[in-house]
C-alpha cells in the first residue's frame, strides 16, 4: 500500500488541482461549497461530476445531469469486474471499490493477471484526498467570485472537457464515437431542452462499435 | 431539497452501485467483450457532446461568442500537454479577456 501512495503522490498535485477546477465551476451550477464537497467524496468521478455541473447550470434539470453522469461513470462496472476476485469481506469490498477511478485501476496492473491490490488501494486513497482537498479550496474561491462569467468560466468549461476527451481519443472506435457524439448534440441543440443533446449523443457509440479495428 | 443537492445524492448512490457491481456482486464472472466494448465508448462520445454544448450551446440556440477564445486556446494547451488546471485557467482567462475586449 505504502508503494500504491508514492505512486498516487506524483499524481496528488493534478488531482487537487482538477478537484479545485470542479469546486470552481460548480458555483454556475449553483452548489454550495457543503455539496460540492458532498459529491466529490461521494462520487469520486471527474468527468461525471463536471458532466453533471455542466447539465444542471445549462438549465438541463435533474434527471438530465443524473443521467448524463452515471452513464460516464457507467465504464466503472465493467472496470470493477475486472478486478473483483481480488476483494474480501462484504463490507470491506464495499468499501474499497469505491476507490476505483481509472488512474487507481490502471497504475494498478487492472485487466492483468499482475494486478495489485496494494497498490490500487494507496493510489486510490491518496487520490481520493487530493480530490476532495482541492475541492474544498475551488469550492470556497468560487462562493466568493461575484459573476461566474466575468471570469470566464463558461469557456474554462468547455476547455476542461476538450483536456478530458483527449485523455479519450486512443484508437479508432473511439474517435468515431467522440465525432458521432459532437455531431448528435450540435444537431439537436436547436430542438431539444438541455441536457437530452448530451445523453441522445450516446447513441454514438453504436457507430464506434460497428466499425472494426 | 434543491436541486443540486437531489443531483448530488442521486449521482453519489449510482456511482457507489457502479463502483460496488463488480466486487460485491459478480465476483468470478465477468462481462462479454462486446458489451465491455461498448462501454468504452460511451465517455468519448459523451464528452464529446459536452464540447460542443459548452462551447456553441446557449438554452436552445447555437451562439459562437467569447467562450470560443477559451476552446481555441484550450486546445493548444491540450496539444502542447498543458495539465489539467492550466487547460482550464487559459481557457477561462482567454474567455474573459475576450470579453472583456469586445
Amino acid at each position: 500500500m505504502r508503494r500504491g501512495a508514492r505512486i498516487g503522490a506524483s499524481l496528488f498535485p493534478a488531482a487537487a488541482a482538477l478537484g479545485a477546477s470542479f469546486g470552481v465551476l460548480a458555483r454556475t451550477a449553483h452548489l454550495d461549497a457543503a455539496a460540492a464537497i458532498v459529491m466529490s467524496a461521494t462520487t469520486f468521478a471527474g468527468s461525471a461530476q463536471v458532466a453533471a455541473v455542466s447539465v444542471l447550470g445549462a438549465g438541463g434539470g435533474i434527471a438530465a445531469a443524473v443521467i448524463a453522469a452515471l452513464l460516464l461513470n457507467a465504464r466503472y462496472a465493467p472496470i470493477g469486474i475486472s478486478i473483483a476476485q481480488s476483494f474480501r469481506g462484504s463490507v470491506l469490498k464495499l468499501a474499497q471499490s469505491q476507490l476505483v477511478v481509472d488512474e487507481s485501476w490502471a497504475l494498478a496492473g487492472g485487466g492483468t493477471p499482475r494486478f495489485d491490490k496494494r497498490v490500487f488501494l494507496g493510489v486510490g486513497m491518496v487520490l481520493w484526498v487530493g480530490w476532495v482537498g482541492g475541492t474544498a479550496v475551488g469550492a470556497l474561491l468560487g462562493q466568493a467570485i461575484g459573476d461566474p462569467s466575468a471570469f470566464g468560466l463558461d469557456g474554462a468549461f468547455a476547455a476542461l472537457f476538450i483536456a478530458l476527451l483527449a485523455t479519450q481519443m486512443r484508437g479508432g472506435r473511439r474517435i468515431v464515437a467522440a465525432t458521432g457524439g459532437a455531431a448528435i448534440a450540435a444537431l439537436l441543440i436547436p430542438f431539444t431542452a438541455p441536457g437530452v443533446p448530451i445523453i441522445a449523443a450516446t447513441v454514438a457509440v453504436l457507430a464506434g462499435w460497428s466499425r472494426t479495428g | 431539497m434543491t436541486e443540486a443537492w437531489a443531483a448530488v445524492l442521486a449521482v453519489g448512490a449510482g456511482t457507489a452501485v457502479l463502483k460496488a457491481v463488480g466486487p460485491v456482486a459478480v465476483s468470478g464472472r465477468s462481462l462479454p467483450d462486446r458489451a465491455t466494448a461498448l462501454l468504452e465508448l460511451l465517455a468519448p462520445a459523451i464528452l464529446a457532446a459536452l464540447v460542443v454544448v459548452e462551447s456553441f450551446g446557449s438554452g436552445r440556440s447555437l451562439v459562437p461568442d467569447a467562450r470560443l477564445a477559451g476552446v481555441g486556446v484550450g486546445i493548444v494547451a491540450v496539444a502542447l500537454r498543458a495539465p489539467f488546471w492550466l487547460v482550464v485557467v487559459v481557457g477561462g482567462a482567454a474567455t474573459a479577456l475576450v470579453r472583456l475586449l469586445s
